[in-house]
């Protein structure tokens, strides 16, 4: 027999730890039907049964204030859905029942059986808390009661036994009689029957709780400092540092290396197999694209770990509390930091992050402007171009040029993506009931398995998210930069062959101009010319023109096209040839084509445009319609271009 | 008319009435009721949320919306 075992209980009474001691490293992620909200389920196989454990959001009651919570209504309201639970298990935070028996009144009253858990158990004995758990079992005649500590995964195997004894009930003494879900819209019903059900459980209360619930005292000690309005920034300012220099320093490591790894795999494949279109598309297409979306899980994971700790340990609440002042005048809440913060390493994890974020409009101007915080992706590009128009002099002594423009960009990024979400804040005409009322969970030291499980759930996400994206676009970029119309591309390459006959290049050096002449006659090159006209007035041509298109699979790939179409083949990690090359560019005219103002304003166009078709199918998914991320890659690509006009105006 | 968002720190108060307002239903569900017992324990600097002591829990809400839970000290 297979019973369905629907997890429930309010955020922060450990229903997660509960859900990952149940089911061990059996858990899956799926969609709720219809909505973005991740539905994660594991099985227990016990004895003859099949235990399928499904994971609802975290909620105070069924009725929902954000998409995550109405996941939890719309099963519940249609019992003959398939995610309808035989049977509820109620995580609660013993140390502070009045607010977590609401959701089991609820859940009760809908005659669903129930197994109730009583977690954070040791709390309770910690703390001297005199709590009768034989009354509660009279009070809700049909539910069995268990004590536990899912943080060191206590209580397990009564849990099961539980469950699989637990069968509907005769003996049922319901909050409120015959009772059905209010309406959705209906708040003032809602919010009566709330009330009615408070005032029950006020009055129970007493009859088995002696002591009255307290914050404890640990977590006020700790607020003193974490919160406080001087320090407090400051440790927040700190945390953002350490993270960030994880983020960049270190995770260049991993990256360096699964790079140099790819780019062998891609070699050999070469190399070693039959020469031919099918070699070429594994080799240049389907390899690099795979290693375009392997190069950044380090820095996701990294990402996600840090994350993972701050929430586990309650921080991020408080990183939430701080934030959300500075973050109201442009029409963001103080959840937005955290998607915002993300969109640094990467944006697909930040559009993703911005589900917590209950208010509509709110999330929505998030995702819109996340994209324009500088992503990693940005850094091969910025570095090139810097260290190809920048000169590397000091300024005022103590600072290097090149970095402050570095510096500058990632600014630059950061104060545009805050004015656009002014400005959409005006524009977009939704209304907005954004509140904050937010609980700010007691500390607690991380669960390092909860931990390891988030990330791993994250980087699994990015990886096929974004994954099939980059390498449907690898694949397709390849194909454009294989074949061009009719035969030129083959008569142009023997013209070149021909001319190089006689001449002293090496081999692989005559090879890398074919190459180049090739790439410059098929589909994508006639692209990047048809697009020169346009993007002239920013100092570009169509070489530059050719690496903007590439640049849709990923960003980073602007500069492996610059290496190709300029024939230089570069393994150095700092591209010295390619710059070199670069720098002897030149006009028809005979100035160099990598001037200051072209330099800057390509990177400007880097800081605006919307060039990641990953991102674009990630905020199609969480908005629900492909209108948002269309209107995000025209308004972007506006910005991109009058800004980068500006620069090279400005610069020339 | 004393609020929530005038209660001093560290003071003790009991929510008399919470004024009707989109997030009435959230407050309800939070356990911000008649009769509650709330108190504040800290604020975030220029006139950032408020984080409140109720049932034993902490709760953090912005002033505007701290001024819908009219209060009577204790």
């Amino acid at each position: 027999m297979n019973l369905k075992i629907g997890l429930f209980g309010n955020p922060n009474t450990g229903k997660s730890s509960l859900f990952n001691v149940l089911t061990g490293l059996n858990q899956h992620v799926g969609n709720f039907p219809g909505v973005t909200v991740d539905k994660k389920y594991g099985y227990i196989t016990t004895g003859e049964q099949t235990l399928t454990i499904i994971d609802f959001p975290g909620l105070y009651s069924i009725y929902p204030n954000s998409g995550d919570e109405r996941v939890v209504y719309d099963v519940l309201i249609k019992a003959n859905l398939s995610d309808f639970p035989d049977i509820a298990c109620v995580v609660l935070d013993s140390s502070n029942l009045s607010r977590n028996l609401l959701l089991l009144t609820q859940l009760y009253d809908l005659k669903i059986p129930i197994v109730a858990v009583l977690n954070m158990w040791d709390l309770v004995e910690k703390r001297g808390i005199s709590l009768n758990v034989s009354h509660l079992e009279k009070l809700f005649p049909g539910v069995t009661f268990i004590q536990t500590n899912a943080r060191v995964g206590l209580g397990k195997d009564r849990i099961l036994e539980a469950l699989e004894k637990t069968i509907e009930t005769s003996n049922y003494s319901p909050v409120i009689d015959s009772f059905e879900l209010a309406k959705i819209e209906d708040k003032k019903s809602q919010e009566n029957e709330l009330k009615l059900r408070y005032g029950w459980i006020n009055e129970k209360l007493p009859h088995f709780l002696k002591s009255k619930p307290v914050v404890e005292e640990g977590t006020k000690k700790i607020d003193k400092i974490l919160t406080h309005p001087i320090f407090g920034y400051l440790i927040f300012l700190s945390i953002l540092f350490t993270v960030f220099q994880f983020i960049f320093s270190f995770a260049v490591i991993p990256m360096d290396f699964i790079d140099l790894k790819f780019s062998q795999l891609s070699e050999w494949v070469g190399n070693t197999m039959q020469s031919g279109l099918f070699s070429d598309l594994v080799s240049q297409g389907i390899i690099p694209g795979i290693g375009g979306v392997v190069v950044f899980i380090p820095q996701i994971a990294l990402l996600f770990f840090f994350l993972s700790i701050l929430e586990e340990t309650g921080y991020l609440a408080r990183m939430v509390f701080l934030m959300d002042r500075l973050m109201r005048p442009f029409g963001l809440n103080g959840k937005s930091v955290v998607p915002l913060m993300s969109s640094v390493a990467c944006a697909i994890p930040g559009v993703m992050a911005t589900r917590k974020i209950a208010d509509w409009k709110e999330r929505l101007i998030t995702i819109l402007v996340a994209p324009l915080m500088s992503c990693s992706a940005r850094i091969p590009v910025f570095t090139l171009l810097i260290s190809l128009t920048i000169p590397n002099e000091d300024v005022a002594g103590i600072f290097n040029l090149q970095g402050i423009v570095l510096m500058g960009l990632y600014l630059l990024g950061i104060v545009s993506a805050l004015l656009v979400a002014i400005v959409l804040n005006k524009l977009i005409k939704i209304k907005s009931s954004g509140y904050l009322l937010l609980e700010l969970p007691s500390y607690k030291s991380p669960r390092w398995k909860n931990v390891i499980i988030n990330v791993w759930e994250k980087v699994k996400i990015f990886s096929l998210d974004a994954g099939k994206v980059i390498l449907a676009i690898s694949i397709i970029l390849w194909a454009l930069a294989t074949f061009g119309p009719g035969d030129t591309m083959e008569t142009e390459a023997k013209k070149r062959e021909e001319l190089l006959a006689s001449s002293k290049l090496s081999e692989d050096e005559k090879e890398q101009q074919i190459a180049s002449v090739k790439l410059e006659h098929s589909y994508i090159g006639i692209m990047g010319k048809g697009l020169e006209p346009v993007i002239a007035p920013l100092g570009y041509d169509w070489k530059i023109g050719i690496s903007l298109i590439t640049s849709f699979a990923a960003r980073e790939v602007f500069v492996g096209s610059l290496a190709t179409i300029y024939a230089v083949h570069d393994e150095s990690e700092e591209n010295d040839r390619l710059i070199d090359r670069l720098k002897k560019e030149q006009k028809p005219d005979g100035t160099p084509v990598y001037t200051l103002a072209t330099g800057m304003s390509l990177m400007v166009f880097y800081v605006f445009a919307m060039q990641c078709m990953a991102t674009l199918a990630v905020v199609k998914r969480e908005t629900n319609s492909w209108k948002w991320p269309i209107i995000q890659i025209v308004f972007m690509g506006i910005l991109a271009y009058t800004a980068s006009f500006l620069t090279f105006i400005c610069l020339s | 008319m004393i609020t929530l968002a005038n209660l001093q720190i560290g003071t003790k108060a009991a929510v008399t009435q919470v004024l009707p307002s989109p997030l009435s239903q959230k407050m309800a569900e939070m356990g911000i009721i008649e009769g509650a017992e709330v108190s504040v324990l800290f604020k975030a600097p220029f006139g950032g949320p408020i984080a409140i002591e109720l049932n034993g829990s902490l709760l953090s809400l912005r002033r505007k919306e701290a001024a819908y839970v009219k209060i009577s000290m204790l």
